[in-house]
């Protein structure tokens, strides 16, 4: 898979308008065990994002990444601005650090990991959005160059969301809960097995 | 009176964030710049980088700003804009990890005294200590 620039906007486009679509069912999971407002957040970042969607594409792929990560740092209003904001953010910066994709595509991706781990001073097992992020790096890493990557990191982004279900959740809101917090899919993990699936969905077409 | 450390206050409530500020204000003075900010970009409950930004720079000190927030995302985004400040300010600004309301009083009253932002801070924060 070679990343054109009208592949990249179809990719934004799905990944944004997909996040939109299920922001009633992030706003139901986040009412469980959070504040309730992380589908409301995403939508009006990912809204902010389409309505950029042509200059954003009109750049090069570093700044592009990086100006969607910038969109969702100003306008979510909630905690996954600054933590969606830093993956793309630090995904951008690395590629304009002698990254490549699609050949790069692991480091990208663990760029833009990294960031959020630090932002969120949080790491896997704590019933958060790395709950998705860092199993899904990991088949980009272990199947990197396999003919099923898509479909594996698809299968990876699904099964990753539903093993936060049993987890104690440490940090964030959810923290709050205790052991109440178990029994629920992570809404983090969940919004970051959407946009994942989209991009894979997506792929898959071409 | 030489300079003083700001106070920003972030709350995902504006009414919260305003009262907060209003009780710094009577109880230390005027002499302690104070700006807050609350409210996601819509206009309902969270918090929102521009105006944290703008807040900062509104309360903007030689000697530095020091924010009290309230909960998770509110810290999350006051880190956030302090990274988005422009270098030679972004290390002169600390987010204190500290109750909102007593922290906002107890740092405001130890800026008005001329102390440093390490000082300002370090007085918040011990409300947090066990």
């Amino acid at each position: 898979m070679s990343l054109q620039p009208e592949t990249f906007k179809s990719l934004v486009k799905v990944a944004a308008e997909q996040v939109i679509a299920s922001a009633p069912e992030l706003t139901s999971l986040d009412q469980a065990i959070g504040d309730g407002d992380h589908g409301t957040n995403m939508k009006r970042g990912f809204e902010a994002v389409l309505g950029k969607l042509d200059a954003i594409s009109a750049q090069p792929l570093d700044e592009a990444l990086k100006m969607i990560g910038k969109t969702l740092v100003m306008t979510v209003g909630g905690a996954s601005g600054p933590l969606y904001g830093s993956f793309f953010l630090a995904a951008g910066e690395a590629l304009s650090h002698d990254k490549h994709l699609p050949d790069d595509l692991a480091d990208v991706f663990g760029s833009g990991v990294n960031a959020v781990s630090a932002r969120g001073r949080s790491q896997v097992g704590e019933k958060t959005m790395l709950d998705v992020l860092v199993p899904v790096l990991e088949t980009l890493k272990s199947a990197a160059g396999q003919p099923d990557l898509i479909e594996r990191v698809r299968a990876t982004a699904a099964e990753a969301a539903e093993r936060t279900v049993p987890m104690q959740a440490t940090k964030g809101r959810a923290s709050f809960l205790g052991a109440r917090s178990v029994g629920h899919v992570d809404p983090g993990a969940r919004s970051s097995c959407v946009l994942v699936q989209a991009v894979c969905a997506r792929l898959e077409e071409k | 009176m030489g300079d003083t450390v700001g106070i920003v206050i972030v709350s995902h409530s504006r009414d919260i964030a305003k009262g907060t500020a209003d009780m710094v204000r009577q109880m230390v003075g005027s002499e302690v710049k104070v700006a807050f900010c609350g409210g996601n970009p819509d206009g309902g409950l969270g918090t929102s980088v521009p105006s944290i930004i703008d807040a900062i720079n509104d309360a903007w000190s030689a000697k530095g700003v020091a924010i009290l927030v309230d909960l998770g995302g509110a810290e999350t985004n006051s880190e956030m804009a302090v990274e988005m400040l422009e270098p030679v300010r972004r290390d002169l600004v600390v987010v204190c990890n500290a109750p909102i309301v007593e922290g906002a009083v107890m740092a405001a009253t130890e800026a008005a005294g001329g102390s440093s932002l390490a000082q300002v801070r370090a007085v918040a924060e011990e409300l947090s200590a066990d």
